[in-house]
């Protein structure tokens, strides 16, 4: 395993890499230093303000009930941030485990984890996690299971593929061949190998939870007001598009400066942690 | 006449050919057809023959590392072939395998140290004191000085690997080891140095050899006794100095006849086997090699040779005789 440090720097002397990383270290310290860094209180409706245009007072303007929209921006990354890595967690996990044990042992266990993850796979993400959400009601938890669930398959099969290329290798035989149990050969062997393409997954699969927990706040399933979550402000902007742009411009500008951070990230990092796969 | 330490006796590797949408067995890959040997403790027996003839199946099968289909392997008289998961695990600590390709073989994220942990921290409970004494201790056996031992396998030589590969077998101390063409992926250069480490630790450690090469100048050097392969069968077998000086089976003396030789004028007449190796899915009902062979009879198509006795140890499936 190349070590860390060797990684930023290589990811680093790819300007694509630069880029990613840069928008994506941006991102984390705006969601950490929030309270340091927003300006008003998130909840606070200063009622004589409404719809304010972006001035030097309220940065990025006001909404319908007078809120910074600013503030709420960057609190809203908070939650976006949260979500993401909480529901990438629980899916990366899952992941791991039903990959591990479907593509080691094969068999009827291989085909029944993966025919299960099938039938998850056949639903439109947005469509199932909508699904999830609505029987378990809508909360910031429910949609990070929601979200962590509808991600699950993509990471088994990453890592059940990973699992069979890596199983079929001479050191594996190698370490049959030594007398090694089986979890000891999963553990030390198998997967310290497959962890270059499923860090790679990990930062993909974060944009798309990212735009998933935007996509399900705007159709009113995800994060419940008055929490500020990029997707809620976006849908409640709808109304003032017209007369108030700067409540869906600022909104979705972030939401894509994010995707597009983690997914450039994703890309470069690919290529820095396993040059075979670059095309 | 030493002791018999491993006897293999009706070994069958077959592997299924599955077809269609319902992955119905259509037929079996003969790789390993009724193969049976016996090698004496302390001795190198090799297994050779052309590339697909099945003879790294056998060593594989031996080890249960492939499941053979049918047959016994005897290690000091108890059969392998019925140890339970857990048995054969323990087991594994005797018997050990030597790889090809010594770039393919080696945990890329594990440094030489802890891969040559690893058979010890499986069989023996050690304190890292210990661990560290044996570690040094082999390491400097086949060649790999101490201040290497933190590198990660990427940063030696083919040789070195192999080195690093060599350790790993013989630290748990096993008596029998099978070296699967342990030198073929090897510089020239490097080949007599790894073949005159396998010789050296063979006296040191007692260990017993299955020597699988295509190399039969190789095979020359250090081999005890010899099996020739062809298509999943042993077609002669014999002590090494029977085998080259007198090969009695066409498919032998055609094999010898390629060898180079040492002297570039002295121009042997090379015995050229035509067509290729007859699928193993269908062996032909006769002799294996009648498609090929330069002496072929009647007799050859319809009937398969059985091993006959010449003179001594030495056995040959030829209709010939």
């Amino acid at each position: 395993m190349k070590s860390i440090k060797r990684i930023l720097k290589e990811l680093f002397k790819d300007p694509m890499g630069r880029i990613g990383l840069i928008g994506v270290v941006l991102i984390i310290m705006l969601s950490v230093l929030a309270p340091v860094i927003s300006t008003h209180d998130i909840t606070e409706m200063y009622t004589q303000d409404k719809l304010r245009e972006p001035c030097g007072e309220y940065l990025f303007g006001t909404d319908n009930y007078g809120r910074d929209v600013f503030s709420r921006i960057i609190y809203g990354a908070r939650v976006s941030l949260e979500v993401g890595i909480i529901s990438v967690g629980i899916a990366a996990i899952f992941g791991l485990i039903f990959g591990v044990i479907s593509g080691y042992f094969e068999g009827w266990v291989d085909n029944l984890i993966m025919r299960f993850m099938d039938i998850l796979f056949a639903f439109p993400s947005i469509l199932l996690a909508l699904f999830i959400v609505s029987a378990l009601g809508p909360s910031i938890a429910n949609t990070m299971i929601a979200i962590g669930i509808v991600n699950t398959p993509v990471f088994t099969r990453t890592v059940r593929a990973s699992v069979i290329s890596v199983k079929s290798t001479e050191y594996i035989t190698s370490a049959r061949s030594i007398g090694l149990k089986p979890a000891s050969i999963i553990l030390k062997h198998i997967i310290p190998n497959i962890l270059s393409p499923f860090t790679v997954q990990i930062t993909l699969a974060l944009s798309g939870a990212i735009l998933t927990e935007a996509s399900m706040s705007f159709l009113g399933l995800g994060i419940q007001p008055p929490d500020p979550s990029w997707g809620s402000m976006l849908n409640e902007s709808r109304k003032y598009m017209e007369i108030a742009p700067w409540l869906a411009v600022f909104p979705a500008v972030f939401i894509i400066c994010t995707i597009l951070s983690f997914n450039i990230l994703g890309d470069s990092l690919r290529d820095v942690l396993d040059p075979k796969l670059k095309l | 006449m030493s002791r018999v330490l491993l006897e293999v006796e009706n070994l069958k590797t077959y592997f299924p050919v599955k077809e269609g949408v319902f992955k119905k067995t259509t037929g079996y890959v003969h790789a390993v057809d009724d193969v049976s040997f016996k090698v004496n403790e302390q001795e190198t027996f090799a297994l050779v023959g052309e590339s697909g003839c099945g003879k790294s199946t056998t060593g594989m099968s031996i080890l249960r590392l492939i499941e053979p289909t049918a047959g016994s392997v005897l290690f000091e008289g108890q059969d392998v072939l019925k140890l339970s998961a857990e048995e054969l695990r323990k087991k594994r600590r005797d018997m050990q395998l030597i790889f090809q390709n010594p770039y393919s073989s080696l945990n890329p994220r594990m440094t030489v140290k802890r891969l040559m942990e690893e058979p010890l921290k499986t069989h023996f409970k050690m304190s890292q004191k210990e661990l560290d004494e044996q570690v040094f201790q082999t390491a400097d056996k086949v060649g790999i000085s101490k201040d290497q031992l933190e590198r990660y396998p990427h940063q030696f030589s083919g040789g070195q690997r192999q080195r690093i590969s060599i350790a790993r077998a013989i630290i748990s101390r096993p008596r029998f080891v099978v070296a699967d063409e342990p030198v073929s992926a090897l510089d020239v250069s490097i080949q007599s140095q790894i073949l005159n480490l396998l010789i050296q630790l063979q006296m040191d450690l007692k260990l017993t050899y299955i020597f699988i090469s295509h190399d039969l100048n190789v095979v020359r050097h250090l081999s005890n006794s010899v099996a020739v392969m062809y298509l999943g069968r042993i077609v002669e077998t014999g002590l090494s100095e029977e085998i080259f000086k007198n090969p009695m089976h066409p498919y032998t003396q055609a094999l010898l006849s390629a060898v180079p030789s040492k002297d570039p004028l002295n121009k042997k007449k090379r015995i050229i086997l035509q067509g290729d190796v007859p699928s193993p899915v269908n062996p032909p009902e006769g002799c294996p090699v009648f498609a090929r062979c330069n002496r072929a009879m009647d007799v050859c198509k319809q009937q398969r040779p059985v091993l006959k006795a010449m003179s001594g140890t030495h056995r040959t499936a030829c209709h010939l005789y």
